[in-house]
């Protein structure tokens, strides 16, 4: 009885026959989106350290290559890059079985794990190289002047300041992230985009693109939550009682204080 | 075949390629003015003392800067198309119009746009100090004097940089319109690589392509933003 009244109350605002039924694809294909973000997302911030790096070194040989790659992984679409992979791992297959990683790229999960993982590392290399080049040239010759090593000026002087910085980027990044990895739906993975289009294909009912994009909000406002916590428990000795945008970001940057900004990514 | 050959061989691809960029070019270039002056829109209407129109307005934003670009222009495109069919249902099938995928490209881009766009205007709008707009009411300007010859060009130096951020990410985001059956320049690679099963090189000049107009996109944003700061220096 009273459950019934209940699922009449909710019936007005969801639709529980369309998500009883469905429901479960949604939360399989949320599984799925997790594991493509949060394994891209680490990868490509493991690679994203020495493509800084190597943008950053006196030597051309080094920062040329750096430098291309960077302007491939950001001039170009997402889409055209994953079509790329999953495409053209297709096309080169005999060479790929020889050298036993066709099983890798046979695989659409996999593919889009490699794709997504070489473009975050491009933009998290910028990222990281803006945020080391933020901390004062002063702090460096400081560091000299006490005699540091250059281990011990990067480990207590630089990072922990250049990280700070790159905190609020990083966070556009992963909320960039977890919107660009809906393109894997596209190369037929069932990730929550993925397993959306199959419902709307079974059903012709619209609402469901609307539960889906009520997942992917609730994902990257929580995000946007998380952070500005964490951004304000770090940052607490910079300005007690001042909301860390303020104190971090610097006039002009692109993003409005106090919000995580969703934009700024641009996959 | 090389790779060549298969481009501006006598069967050449080049020439889908090269129609595929001028729909992509075009796609860009026609969202610009309703996606950036329906975000400027969005964003006066911000800034309004209408408590409602706020909220909604933020609602607008936060909902399309929160979802995947992809599910926007889904949502965008299924919606429209139901909404016409409605209508036709509605008014008798006389009125049953078939949606043009460009023109439903067009709309859902705007729409995204408007919304990244919008933040950009607040913030620059904000910048815009008050006593521009005493000034410019005790000069006597009207209305829209004092938009377009006092607020604009101070407006414009604080939102170049954002705008054209939202730009490269517009033209990237069209490649997605190539899934809603628009012969852009990734769909264009995409016929080409299925007829000939090459892949590696259809998708590699297509990459090519964004990448030559992502540059030139950079130049003419450098040479904007200058343009705009002079006098600032």
């Amino acid at each position: 009885m009273m459950l019934n009244q209940i699922a009449d109350y909710a019936g007005a605002f969801v639709d529980i026959d369309l998500l009883s039924e469905w429901g479960y694809r949604l939360l399989r294909g949320l599984w799925i989106t997790a594991e493509v973000v949060v394994l891209s997302c680490t990868i490509g911030f493991l690679l994203a350290y020495p493509i800084a790096k190597a943008r950053m070194s006196r030597y051309v040989l080094l920062s040329a290559p750096a430098v291309g790659y960077v302007t491939f992984f950001r001039g170009t679409p997402l889409l055209c890059q994953l079509y790329l992979a999953y495409y053209g791992a297709g096309e080169m297959r005999p060479f790929l079985t020889q050298v036993d990683l066709w099983w890798f790229f046979r695989d659409a999960f996999y593919c889009c794990i490699f794709a997504f993982s070489l473009n975050t590392a491009a933009y998290q290399s910028e990222i990281m190289r803006g945020a080391i080049m933020s901390v004062p040239k002063g702090q460096l010759e400081a560091a000299h002047a006490l005699g540091l090593s250059r281990y011990a000026t990067a480990r207590h002087i630089v990072w922990p300041q250049a990280m700070l910085v790159a905190l609020r980027p990083f966070g556009n990044e992963l909320i960039g992230m977890i919107k660009a990895s809906a393109l894997a739906a596209i190369v037929t993975l069932l990730d929550l985009m993925g397993e959306t289009r199959f419902v709307f294909a079974r059903t012709f009912d619209f609402a469901i693109y609307v539960y889906c994009a009520i997942i992917y909000l609730a994902m990257t406002q929580a995000i946007s939550r998380i952070w500005n916590r964490l951004e304000r428990g770090l940052s607490r000795h910079l300005l007690a009682g001042q909301p860390a945008a303020l104190v971090l970001s610097p006039a002009g940057r692109k993003g409005q204080a106090g919000a995580l900004d969703p934009v700024s990514a641009g996959h | 075949m090389g790779w060549f050959g298969l481009l501006f061989g006598p069967n050449g691809w080049a020439p889908l390629l090269l129609k595929g960029t001028v729909i992509t070019v075009l796609l860009s270039v026609t969202t610009i003015p309703f996606g950036f002056g329906g975000g400027l829109l969005l964003a006066v209407l911000k800034l309004s003392r209408n408590r409602t129109v706020r909220i909604l307005c933020d609602a607008y934003t936060t909902f399309f800067r929160g979802i995947p670009d992809l599910l926007s222009l889904f949502i965008v495109y299924f919606g429209l198309q139901s909404l016409l069919n409605m209508l036709a249902n509605w008014l008798g099938d006389a009125w049953r119009i078939e949606m043009n995928a460009f023109i439903a490209g067009v709309i859902a881009l705007s729409v995204v746009v408007a919304a990244y766009s919008s933040e950009v205007w607040v913030a620059s709008l904000k910048a815009v100090p008050a006593g521009q707009f005493d000034a410019a009411k005790s000069l006597g300007l009207h209305a829209r004097q004092t938009f377009f010859h006092v607020v604009l060009p101070q407006l414009m130096r604080v939102a170049l940089p954002g705008l054209g951020n939202i730009w490269t990410i517009l033209v990237k985001d069209t490649s997605l319109i190539s899934t809603l059956a628009v012969m852009d320049l990734l769909r264009a690679a995409s016929e080409a690589s299925r007829a000939t099963t090459r892949p590696l090189v259809f998708y590699g000049a297509a990459a090519a392509i964004y990448l030559i107009f992502s540059i030139f996109s950079g130049i003419g944003q450098t040479y904007l933003e200058r343009r705009a700061n002079q006098g600032y220096a």
